[in-house]
């Protein structure tokens, strides 16, 4: 007994943790250099390809293709509305997930539709359709102006305004205060909801081998897992000070609720950025007052819930209050410029995906303090700011479409 | 070309091809590198090549031309070269008295548009099968083999016994995988006709490649001629039964690349067969010049005298012109969505 356990000592402890995976290694080196012994290919191989973006240039259309499916894919020929088209591109064979740039030239129309179709090697073709074609604006300086003009106005801006509502809190009775925390939390579910069901829209425009949708439960959970640990942390940083004090220690409180919604709501203005940003260069976006209107009031109700919580607290500091704002706004213009410049389907729906866990968070954090005095979660005043909330956005939200 | 497919309506469709399609009339538009090696000395002649720098696969927007599709189909990898196809005659061999073939019904890849290859189904090893040729009142006999793998036929368009019409069911019915029949059947009435594979699904076997053109000439003959055989066909890679390449005798763009040289004031006879699937009507029109036509060949007067006609599926007719002028003249389906995909050539006039 003993003899074993010297002879097991002898070796590291990791060895045996590492054991396995260097006979994994042999293993799939074996197989891959005997090609799949024993296995053989049914049917032919499919080929799949999905665009993940479109560029349009003056007599040029551009598209980003990935391949999906699990073979190498050769396209040939390219065919724009019933007529073969001239092209280059960027890589002859497009191995497993591997990109291509395909430049056509076309004399394409403002204004007009047009069917792209890709002919492969084995002539399987890949449709695509553009709609209402107009140029793709140039990733210049006065483009990320105007992007981070648009975030600006519907993320900073809306949120700031939405602060100012924080004298008035100090005001009013604690049970409004928790009937607006109820209606902060309905608001940020009718968000999180809203994120999920655009995320898994996008995701479908995508291609799918990278996950598809559940890239966007991937992101949720990771979000939400994320700021669970930085909420642990931040309870632990303060707890050791703020048991001294119980002033501080609840302002802390305040703040901490007011950050994590901020973040959470700024993770989802990130997407609300990057949808934005990649309707306008597609050029599907109605720039104008209306749009910019209709966010601003969808996202005032958002600087609203951030100061519900620290609305008792005394030493509101301009500094801190401002430091929310932009956390919650910001990511817009972020968003804005990612989404108009290096759009990607699967980026897009993980980032809606973090954008609802994170509010999924959020809703855990601040739904205690809407207990009333018997503990009741669900008390009449919290159902009625929980569904004031959801019924606000729902009809803020139709004043915006992208 | 499907109708009312998609988001798109047809005429939206149509609508965004008539910017395109005005490249068609002009000499403008459009390079690429395969294009270039054939069209560029052309160009160069008439004044409309200059300045191209195209090469090594790189593209700009200065160069207009005709066509789209990048690059070039090797006759070698086909086996068959159109320019060959064009003016091959197959007068097969005469025993005793009777006018004889050998035809083999075979599995092939080909290559239908630069780089798009396709799993066809052919007579003899190519697209379209071998042109039979014979004289009116002859005795003919065709032997058949089906080296595929899926049983075949071969249906002749012409005036014959029913045991002899090639069709699942009479006579020899569907030609087993390995099996042979023969054929035989008297060389009437003169005119151009067809022959193809009748075996079910109908569609599929004939779109597939098993078809030919089938010349019975008159017993008084023709008028000598420079004669060319143009098989107007398409082909649906995608299984989806509606073509995304269309051509004559098989490779998109092939006369394009390399036109068909003519002499000026010769007289050219195109016997034109259209063996398009899954479209209703195909065309032929020619630029600068006009034709008699003769549907069907059957009669020795032409019915017409135009620069565009109109086939149905099947449908079949004699062309006869001269070309007054030397210059490179074009021909391509007046049906201009098949004339962008590949349905679209010129004719070189040379003295």
């Amino acid at each position: 007994m003993e003899a074993a356990t010297a002879r097991a000592s002898r070796r590291p402890p990791w060895l045996a943790g590492v054991a396995p995976l260097a006979v994994l290694a042999v293993a799939i080196g074996l197989f891959v250099v005997l090609d799949a012994p024993g296995l053989e290919r049914i049917g032919v191989p499919q080929e799949k390809l999905s665009v993940e973006r479109t560029v349009l240039k003056p007599r040029e259309i551009q598209l980003h293709v990935r391949n999906e499916g699990a073979d190498p894919v050769r396209v040939r020929q390219v065919i724009v509305n019933d007529g073969f088209a001239p092209f280059t591109q960027s890589d002859d064979e497009i191995g497993r997930l591997g990109g291509s740039k395909i430049d056509v030239e076309y004399p394409w129309i403002e204004g007009e539709d047009y069917e792209v179709r890709l002919l492969t090697a084995t002539g399987v073709t890949i449709d695509h359709t553009i709609t209402a074609a107009t140029e793709t604006p140039g990733a210049d300086l006065g483009f990320y102006g105007l992007m981070a003009l648009i975030g600006l106005y519907v993320g900073i801006i809306p949120v700031a305004i939405g602060m100012l509502w924080l004298p008035w809190l100090r005001g009013v009775d604690s049970r409004w205060i928790k009937f607006l925390l109820a209606f902060t939390i309905g608001l940020l579910a009718f968000l999180g909801i809203e994120a999920l069901l655009e995320g898994t829209q996008v995701a479908s425009s995508g291609a799918e081998a990278f996950g598809g949708a559940a890239l966007v439960w991937l992101g949720a959970a990771a979000a939400f897992l994320a700021l669970a640990g930085v909420d642990g942390w931040l309870r632990a940083r303060r707890g050791g000070d703020g048991s001294k004090d119980g002033g501080a220690r609840g302002a802390a409180l305040g703040y901490r609720a007011a950050l994590l919604i901020a973040i959470g709501i700024g993770l989802h203005n990130l997407g609300e950025g990057l949808a934005i940003g990649s309707a306008y260069a597609v050029g599907s976006l109605a720039l104008g007052a209306t749009l910019v209107v209709g966010f601003a009031l969808h996202n005032t109700t958002e600087g609203l819930a951030i100061v519900s919580p620290v609305a008792r607290e005394r030493a509101a500091s301009l500094r801190r209050l401002a430091l929310l704002g932009l956390v919650a706004g910001a990511p817009a213009v972020l968003g804005a410029w990612i989404g108009a410049s290096a759009y990607q389907p699967g980026l897009a729906a993980f980032m809606f995906g973090i954008g609802a866990g994170a509010i999924a968070q959020v809703v855990v954090q601040i739904a205690p303090q809407i207990r009333d005095a018997a503990g009741r979660l669900l008390h009449p005043l919290a159902v009625g700011g929980l569904l004031t909330g959801l019924g606000v956005m729902y009809v803020t939200g139709l004043l915006v479409s992208i | 070309m499907k109708f009312g497919q998609g988001k798109l309506s047809r005429r939206k469709l149509l609508g965004g091809a008539a910017g395109a399609s005005a490249v068609l009339g002009l000499h403008q538009t459009i390079p690429h590198e395969g294009l270039h090696h054939a069209v560029d000395d052309a160009f160069a002649q008439d004044g409309h090549g200059g300045g191209h720098d195209v090469h090594g696969g790189a593209m700009t927007m200065k160069h207009p031309l005709h066509a789209g599709a990048v690059g070039m189909v090797d006759p070698r990898t086909n086996g068959f070269d159109p320019q060959v196809i064009l003016r091959d005659f197959d007068e097969g061999r005469v025993v005793n008295g009777v006018r004889e073939w050998e035809l083999v019904a075979e599995e092939k890849t080909i290559e239908v548009a630069p780089g798009v290859k396709y799993n066809a189904w052919a007579y003899n090893g190519r697209v379209p099968g071998p042109t039979l040729r014979a004289r009116e009142g002859e005795r003919l006999r065709i032997h058949f083999t089906n080296g595929a793998h899926h049983p075949h036929t071969i249906h002749f368009h012409g005036i014959h016994t029913s045991r002899m019409d090639g069709i699942p069911g009479v006579g020899a019915g569907n030609i087993e995988p390995g099996r042979s029949t023969t054929y035989e059947f008297e060389a009437t009435p003169f005119g151009l006709h067809l022959y193809h594979c009748h075996s079910m699904p109908l569609a599929e076997h004939i779109a597939k490649g098993l078809y030919g053109a089938f010349v019975i000439d008159p017993k008084r003959g023709r008028a000598e001629a420079d004669e060319l055989v143009m098989v107007m066909n398409g082909f649906d890679t995608n299984f989806d039964r509606s073509n995304e390449v269309y051509a004559v005798n098989t490779v998109a763009f092939e006369y394009l690349h390399r036109p068909v040289v003519v002499r000026r004031d010769q007289l050219v006879r195109i016997y034109l067969v259209n063996t398009l699937e899954f479209d209703l009507v195909n065309s032929f029109h020619v630029h600068a010049n006009f034709f008699d036509y003769y549907p069907t060949g059957t009669r020795l007067e032409p019915r017409d005298f135009t620069d565009t006609v109109i086939q149905g599926q099947g449908e079949r007719g004699i062309l006869e012109l001269r070309f007054p002028y030397t210059g490179r003249y074009m021909f391509h389906a007046h049906v201009s969505e098949f004339a962008e995909l590949g349905w679209m050539g010129f004719f070189e006039v040379t003295d």
